[in-house]
C-alpha cells in the first residue's frame, strides 16, 4: 500500500509549532502506522527487520571499536587485542561486531530467499529488488573491507586474493591492483584506506541504498506470501472505509510482530557471542589469530563462509580471467530476475512445479557451490571416496555440476515462462486469511 | 541588447556550456583523489628495482639480494649444475615452467633464465613462504639419496632442482618464482624490472 500523505495535528503546543515547521511525525506516520501492510506476513517476514536491526547494531558497535581501534599495519593487529584483553568489555563490543557480520548475511540471503519464493521482485517491485542486490554488493564490499582491519594473517592474505582479482582485467590488471592497494603487496596503505571505506564511505552508501530500498517498497507496498496485491482488493476495514481490507498498520501490528522475532533472534545471536563467537572457525578463521605475514600463507586459504559460493565460482573455472567474469556474472544474473521471470504469477503457491523445483535446485546449488568453497569437498572426498581417489576430478566435476545448475536455474526460469510452459493455479481474490 | 523576451535556445545553450565546463571541472578535481591511491613515493623507494653486482659470485655459488622485503637468489651455475637439469625432467612437477605465474616469459626456458649460468629467483619456498636453502653440489643428501643439486626447504622438506623447478611428491605447489630483472652490463643485474623495461 502506498504511503498516503498524513498530515498529524498534535495537540502539543509545542510539537505542534514543530509540526507545522517540519512535518517530522506526519512523515514517521505514514510509514508506520499508516502504513497498510498485508494481514498475511509469515516467518519469512521476519528478516527485513532484523536486518536494519542488524545494521544498527553494526553501527553502534562499529563506532565504539574505532575508538580503541588503530590502523596501520604496525599497531592494527596489536589494537584488536587491546581491545579483546584489556578494554573493559571489548571483547563484547568486538564479538557483537564480528558475529554480527555473519548473522547480516545469514538474515540477508534468507531475505533474499522470500523475494524470490514470493515473486517480491515482479512488478512494480523491480526497483525494490534492484536496490536490494545494491545494498547486497555494498554489504559484500564491507564486509572484505573490515576482515581485512584485524590484519590477521587471514586478513592479509584474503586481501591478497580478492584484489588480485581485479588483476584479470585485460590489460589494465596489474597497474588496478597496484592502485587498490597504494603498494605492491596489502600494506599500511590499503589498511588504512580500507578502513577509511569500511567505517564512512560503505556505511553512508549502505544506508543511503536502504533508505532508497525502503521508499520504493513503501511506494509500490510490500507484496505477501500469496503475492496478492491488497491495493487492487476490497476496501474498507475497521482501520477505516478507505484502507485495504486486507492490510493492518505496520505500526502497532508489524512492529510487535517484529519484536517476538528479535526476541528469538537476539537469543541466538548471544547464544553465538557468548558461548561460541568463531563457529569453529567458520565465522572467525583461525588464520586470524596469527598477525599478518607477507611470506607466509596459510595452508587452507579460503574466505569467511559467506563469500564461499562465489569462491567456488572462481576456483571451479580453469582459467583465470573467465573465473573472474562468471564470478560476477553470478551476482549480475541475480539483477535481471524480474526480466528473466515472465510469468504473471508471484507467489510460489501458486506457481508451476517446474519454478518450485528449480527454486529448490537454486537454493541447492547456492549451498553446494558454498560447500565447495569452504573446503568442505576437499576434505570429505577422501573420506567417501576413499584416499586414493582423485581429488581433484571429483572435486571440479561436483563443483562445476553445482555451477551449471546455478546458471541453468536462471536460463530455465526465462524459457519456462517465455513459452508458457508453467501451469499456474488460480490466485485468489484476497489473501488467503483474510476473516 | 533588448532582454524583455525570454530566448529559450540561448538559455539552454548557457546552460549545457556551464554543465560542460562544471563536468570537466569535476572531472580535473577527481585526479587528485584518484591518484592519492597510487603507491606512495615512501612505498615506491621501498619497491623500487634494486642492482645487483653479480662479478664477484664464484662459479657454483650462490648469494642472496634482497628486493621488496624478500631474498632474491643468484646463482652463477657451472656447466655441471647446467647438465643435471634434461636429467631431473621426470622427477619434477612442472619441467617446461608451464605455470606462466611463476617466471616472466623471456626466463620460459629449460635454464628458467635469461644467460644460462645465472639463474635469478626469489627465495621464497612456493609452499607456506619459508626460505629454502641452496645445496648446489651433486651428491647423496639425507633428503634424496640422487641428489642433482638445487634447494631444499627446511620447513616441510619441498625441493628444487638447480634451476627452482619444484620436484614431484613435494608440498609446494609451484616452481620458485623467476622475478623481472635485466642484465645492465656482464657483471651488473638490475632485479625489478626486465629486459624491455616490463616490470
Amino acid at each position: 500500500m502506498a504511503t498516503t500523505p498524513v498530515r498529524i495535528q498534535p495537540k502539543n503546543r509545542v510539537l505542534a509549532w514543530i509540526e507545522e515547521r517540519l512535518p517530522i511525525l506526519s512523515f514517521l506516520s505514514s510509514h508506520t502506522s499508516e502504513y497498510y501492510a498485508p494481514k498475511n506476513f509469515n516467518f519469512w517476514y521476519y528478516f527485513g527487520s532484523l536486518a536494519l536491526l542488524i545494521l544498527v547494531n553494526q553501527i553502534v558497535t562499529g563506532i565504539f571499536l574505532t575508538m580503541f581501534y588503530k590502523p596501520g599495519a604496525d599497531t592494527a593487529f596489536a589494537s584488536v587485542e587491546y581491545i579483546m584483553r584489556d578494554v573493559d568489555w571489548g571483547w563484547l563490543i568486538r564479538y557483537m561486531h564480528e558475529v554480527g557480520a555473519s548473522m547480516f548475511f545469514i538474515v540477508v540471503y534468507l531475505h533474499m530467499f522470500r523475494g524470490l519464493m514470493y515473486g517480491s521482485y515482479k512488478k512494480p517491485r523491480e526497483l525494490v529488488w534492484i536496490l536490494g542486490m545494491l545494498i547486497f554488493l555494498a554489504l559484500m564490499a564491507e564486509a572484505f573491507m573490515g576482515y581485512v582491519l584485524p590484519w590477521g594473517n587471514m586478513s592479509f592474505w584474503g586481501a591478497k586474493v580478492i584484489i588480485s582479482l581485479f588483476g584479470a582485467v585485460p590489460w589494465i590488471g596489474d597497474a588496478l591492483v597496484q592502485w587498490i592497494m597504494g603498494d605492491y603487496n596489502p600494506a599500511d596503505a590499503t589498511l588504512n584506506r580500507f578502513f577509511s571505506l569500511h567505517v564512512i564511505a560503505l556505511p553512508l552508501v549502505l544506508l543511503l541504498l536502504v533508505v532508497l530500498h525502503l521508499a520504493a517498497l513503501h511506494e509500490v507496498g510490500s507484496n505477501n506470501p500469496d503475492g496478492v496485491e491488497i491495493k487492487k482488493g476490497p476496501k474498507g476495514s475497521r482501520f477505516g472505509a478507505d484502507k485495504p481490507a486486507d492490510g493492518i498498520p505496520f505500526h502497532p501490528y508489524y512492529t510487535v510482530k517484529d519484536l517476538f522475532g528479535v526476541g528469538f533472534f537476539l537469543i541466538i545471536c548471544a547464544f553465538i557471542i557468548f558461548f561460541e563467537p568463531t563457529v569453529g572457525g567458520w565465522f572467525l578463521e583461525k588464520d586470524n589469530f596469527i598477525p599478518a605475514n607477507a611470506l607466509v600463507t596459510p595452508a587452507d586459504i579460503k574466505p569467511v563462509w559467506y563469500f564461499t559460493p562465489f569462491y567456488a565460482v572462481v576456483r571451479m573455472i580453469p582459467a583465470k580471467l573467465p573465473g573472474v567474469i562468471v564470478m560476477f556474472l553470478s551476482i549480475a544474473v541475480l539483477f535481471l530476475v524480474p526480466w528473466l521471470d515472465r510469468g504473471h504469477v508471484k507467489s510460489v503457491r501458486y506457481r508451476g512445479l517446474g519454478y518450485k523445483i528449480g527454486l529448490a535446485l537454486f537454493a541447492l546449488s547456492f549451498l553446494m557451490l558454498g560447500a565447495v568453497g569452504a573446503g568442505l569437498t576437499t576434505e570429505y572426498i577422501p573420506v567417501f571416496f576413499g584416499a586414493a581417489a582423485n581429488l581433484t576430478a571429483i572435486e571440479n566435476f561436483f563443483g562445476r555440476f553445482w555451477l551449471f545448475i546455478y546458471f541453468a536455474c536462471f536460463l530455465a526460469l526465462w524459457a519456462y515462462t517465455y513459452f508458457g510452459w508453467e501451469k499456474t493455479k488460480p490466485v485468489p481474490e484476497r489473501v488467503t486469511t483474510h476473516d | 541588447m533588448a532582454n524583455e523576451v525570454v530566448d529559450p535556445g540561448r538559455r539552454r545553450f548557457l546552460t549545457a556550456t556551464t554543465s560542460v565546463v562544471g563536468a570537466v571541472g569535476v572531472v580535473c578535481a577527481a585526479v587528485p583523489f584518484i591518484k592519492s591511491w597510487e603507491p606512495s613515493a615512501r612505498a615506491k623507494a621501498a619497491g623500487a628495482p634494486v642492482m645487483a653486482d653479480i662479478g664477484k659470485i664464484e662459479a657454483g655459488q650462490k648469494v642472496s639480494f634482497g628486493w621488496r622485503g624478500m631474498p632474491v637468489f643468484v646463482v652463477n651455475r657451472t656447466p655441471q649444475q647446467l647438465a643435471t637439469l634434461p636429467e631431473v625432467d621426470a622427477r619434477l612437477k612442472d619441467p617446461r615452467s608451464d605455470n606462466v605465474d611463476q617466471q616472466p616469459a623471456y626466463a620460459k626456458n629449460e635454464n628458467r633464465s635469461i644467460k644460462p649460468e645465472w639463474l635469478v629467483v626469489i627465495g621464497i619456498c612456493t609452499h607456506l613462504g619459508c626460505s629454502p636453502e641452496y645445496y648446489g653440489v651433486v651428491k647423496p643428501e639425507p633428503f634424496d639419496p640422487d641428489w642433482k643439486g638445487g634447494f631444499f626447504c627446511p620447513c616441510h622438506k619441498s625441493r628444487y632442482d638447480i634451476a627452482g623447478r619444484v620436484y614431484d611428491g613435494v608440498p609446494a605447489p609451484a616452481n620458485l618464482q623467476v622475478p623481472p630483472y635485466h642484465f645492465v652490463s656482464d657483471t651488473l643485474i638490475q632485479i625489478g624490472v626486465g629486459p624491455q623495461g616490463a616490470a
